[in-house]
């Protein structure tokens, strides 16, 4: 029995030892070819970015992956920020061909970008996302209009003599006397998320902004109509519940009188237990977004670096694929996963775009 | 006698009054603790269990050569990328003779797998015999059939408001009458990667990629720790240097593990350059984290090692090298194993560290080596609970239950380790 132990013991330490030294030494071999010809010793397409833009990018990858004999593109969801912040950082093998990205790429990620040798970035439109407050199906749909919705989140909300007062209103009724007498609590994404970002600037300041004196505010002293528009309340009637959207879903279901905020993809695979609320008359429907008449929407972009193309097999033709009209086309599959694909004619403007490698430029 | 002690302790009923209630409030406690253990299971088993079958639907398909291969080619790599859905579609037809409207046969092809083009694919690479016969076969649903068929759809909403239609629903019953519909053994959750179809979606890549981290992990771990552990217990003389080195051991297996993934994220991608998402630096990062508890339980188990066997040896004129390899460690091998294997388990359920190095990421390939693309177990199950398609929900809870199974088995094996091996003294 001793016997077998050390046999077994001396096996795993040398099994370990060669293990041990085979790896780190093809990997510094990997690292002097790849410093010696600064080429690639990459096949596979590497995407990062937006949890928004995340079943989108990863279907597409899929679908890529097994009708071509490339391999699947590895698809990582760090935020459109984050996202951003990986592919400016550099033109190596280890970072990111693609970003997915739920709101425009900056100016300063553009420079970013650039101070980083990442020049040449194509820009790719893919459709547009609602954002819907939704609740359980249990209870009534609710009906409201962004000044309602503003004055029902923010922290801040105007006394009515051109001041400002700390928000009083405890319950939907309080805002609006049509609306139901049910305290106001309401999910949604934390500051770290794209969500929240088209949430604060299309639907509070959206809202924020029907205030005349607010809207004028903004010519006179921007930071300040920012701060009012942009900042929710912290008094715990907006609760900050995750990037998991899956967990809003399910909390909606267990409290009938919560109201969540998240993208449209997720009311579309639960439309069997939450409702969307109608906003400004609109109900967040698939037509309703894409026409543009829902007024909580974005456009959802991705953006490749051009060097790459040459460099990574398979971008062009992951590009193609991403561009079909058997993908982001009205009846494409990406519409079944809670897509807003564009219009024909926005479609191919994007797809010759793209397709044609047009750079992005600042404007 | 008796008599004598019963009279003299006038308090004893108390204490045995007390002694019984103490039992029972150890019983209590363990009946709550069971309780939970079990509610978390049957929660879990109950709504996992669904994913471990699959359905599929029977259907007559000709592997027609002019469609497959209209240039009458045999070779395996472009016949799995061959255009299927005419077969497909054609066998739906012969099962649905009155949908004739566009619309009807698009419905009916939506009953079916996206995946189902696929699996057409790679039956036919894999056996070229089956271009140009006629076979019957079972073609996977898809997910929306599943939960209709597992009595997870609500038929008694509104149409609009259930991913299958009522027309949907009569066809699926139309196959159910016909036994053209059976729920099977889903190997496909076995033996493929992540798909964004749940009815695709399966843990061989998570597993493997858990394997090959775990892999990367004890190799660089257990030597280290192991030679680590007898230096400090049978070499270094006691001395302050020694003392911060074990303080800072002991430190380090209490650190979070979320700061290991932040020091791989600089150190191992940042200087290094190791490529991301791979389980070569996932076993790194994983071996930072079981590196200080292999070393503690190591050392226990040296210590556990009576003085008497090294003096034993040296006395029989052993060298200090030869007392500590001959006998002193394979006597603290069954201990040092089972401490290496709790730790290997402990890495096994991890994700923070993986988050910061790339391995939360969709992957569908299966990885073949440490320099492969891939997630782990407990990522997929992460990545899965934040899936917006119902079908991820039992897929996420089946593979819980992997997870928990292959936790139970290195558990087990540490144990029944222990009890076979462990000596005493």
């Amino acid at each position: 029995m001793l016997a077998k132990f050390m046999t077994a013991g001396v096996l795993a330490l040398s099994l370990s030892a060669c293990g041990g030294k085979d790896a780190p030494q093809s990997q510094t071999h990997d690292m002097k070819t790849q410093a010696a010809t600064t080429d690639y010793m990459r096949d596979q397409i590497k995407i990062v970015g937006s949890s928004t833009v995340y079943p989108f990018a990863t279907t597409v990858a899929e679908n890529f992956g097994r009708t071509t004999s490339f391999k699947t593109p590895i698809v990582e969801s760090t935020g459109s920020g984050g996202g951003l912040k990986l592919f400016c950082s550099g033109l190596d093998s280890n970072h990111p061909d693609i970003t997915n990205a739920s709101r425009r790429i900056k100016t300063s990620e553009i420079k970013r970008c650039a101070d980083n040798g990442v020049n040449d970035v194509v820009e790719a439109k893919i459709g547009y996302d609602g954002i819907v407050l939704a609740n359980s199906r249990k209870s009534p749909r609710l009906e409201l209009n962004l000044t309602e919705l503003f004055l029902a989140l923010a922290k801040n909300v105007p006394d009515g003599n051109g001041g400002l007062k700390a928000n009083p209103y405890k319950t939907w009724h309080d805002v609006n006397a049509a609306l139901p007498n049910v305290k106001i609590e309401v999910m949604g994404p934390p500051p770290t998320s794209g969500t929240r970002d088209a949430f604060v600037e299309l639907a509070m300041e959206g809202g924020c902004k029907t205030f005349p004196w607010i809207k004028a505010m903004k010519k006179t002293d921007k930071s300040a109509y920012k701060a009012l528009c942009h900042t929710i309340r912290e008094d715990g009637a907006f609760i900050e519940a995750g990037e998991n959207d899956n967990l809003i879903v399910q909390k909606l279901s267990a409290n009938p009188n919560t109201f969540g905020i998240f993208g449209f993809s997720f009311l579309d695979q639960n439309a069997d237990t939450v409702q969307g609320s109608l906003v400004n008359g609109q109900a967040p429907t698939f037509e309703n977004i894409s026409s543009g008449s829902y007024p909580v929407s974005r456009s959802l972009y991705f953006y490749i670096k051009k060097a790459n193309i040459s460099k990574v097999p398979g971008i062009t033709e992951y590009l193609n694929e991403f561009m079909s009209a058997k993908a982001i086309g009205g009846d494409g599959y990406l519409a079944d996963k809670g897509l807003i694909p564009m219009n024909t004619v926005e479609h191919a403007e994007w797809k010759s775009k793209v397709l044609g490698l047009q750079t992005l430029t600042l404007d | 006698m008796t008599e004598y002690i019963l009279t003299t302790s006038p308090k004893l009923k108390r204490r045995h009054a007390k002694e019984a209630r103490f039992k029972w409030y150890g019983r209590i406690a363990i009946t709550i603790a069971l309780g939970f253990l079990v509610l978390m299971f049957s929660a879990i088993i109950f709504r996992g269990i669904g994913a471990f079958s699959q359905t599929k639907i029977k259907l007559e398909v000709s592997y027609t050569e002019s469609i497959i291969a209209p240039d009458g080619t045999r070779d395996p790599q472009i016949l799995r990328l061959a255009n299927y859905k005419p077969i497909l579609t054609a066998a739906l037809k012969e099962t649905f003779p009155e949908a004739t409207s566009r619309k009807d046969k698009k419905r009916i092809y939506k009953l079916l797998s996206k995946g189902a083009v696929y699996e057409m694919g790679k039956r036919v690479s894999n056996d070229l015999a089956l271009i140009g016969t006629h076979q019957t076969i079972w073609v996977t649903a898809s997910s929306d059939v599943d939960l209709f068929l597992q009595g997870k759809v609500d038929a008694g909403l509104n149409e609009n408001l259930r991913k299958l239609t009522d027309k949907d629903i009569q066809s699926v019953q139309y196959l159910q009458h016909e036994g053209l519909l059976k729920r099977k053994f889903n190997t496909t959750f076995f033996t493929n990667g992540d798909s964004r179809e749940p009815e695709m979606a399966g843990i061989l890549g998570a597993s493997l990629g858990s394997f090959f981290s775990l892999l990367v992990c004890f190799l660089i771990a257990f030597p280290l720790g192991i030679l680590t552990a007898v230096y400090l217990e049978e070499y270094a003389r006691k001395s302050k240097l020694t003392d911060f080195i074990e303080i800072n051991i002991n430190n380090l297996a209490a650190v979070p593990s979320i700061v290991f993934g932040l020091l791989g994220l600089s150190i191992f991608l940042g200087v290094f350059h190791i490529p991301r998402s791979t389980p070569l630096v996932g076993g790194m990062v994983l071996a930072l984290m079981t590196l200080p508890t292999i070393i503690i339980a190591a050392r226990a188990s040296l210590r556990s090692v009576p003085k008497t066997i090294r003096e034993a040896a040296l006395g029989l004129g052993a060298s200090k090298t030869q007392a500590t390899f001959h006998h002193v460690v394979p006597l603290a091998m069954p201990g040092m194993l089972t401490g290496t294997i709790l730790g290997m388990a402990q890495a096994l359920g991890e994700t923070a560290p993986l988050l910061m190095i790339g391995m939360i990421a969709f992957i569908v390939d299966i990885p073949h080596g440490v320099t492969d693309a891939a997630t782990s177990l407990p990522v997929q199950i992460f990545l899965w609970a934040d899936s917006p398609e119902k079908g991820f929900v039992e897929r996420t809870s089946a593979a819980i239950i992997v997870l928990l199974a292959f936790l139970i088995l290195m558990n087990l094996l540490a144990v029944y380790l222990r009890k076979k091996l462990e000596r005493r003294w």
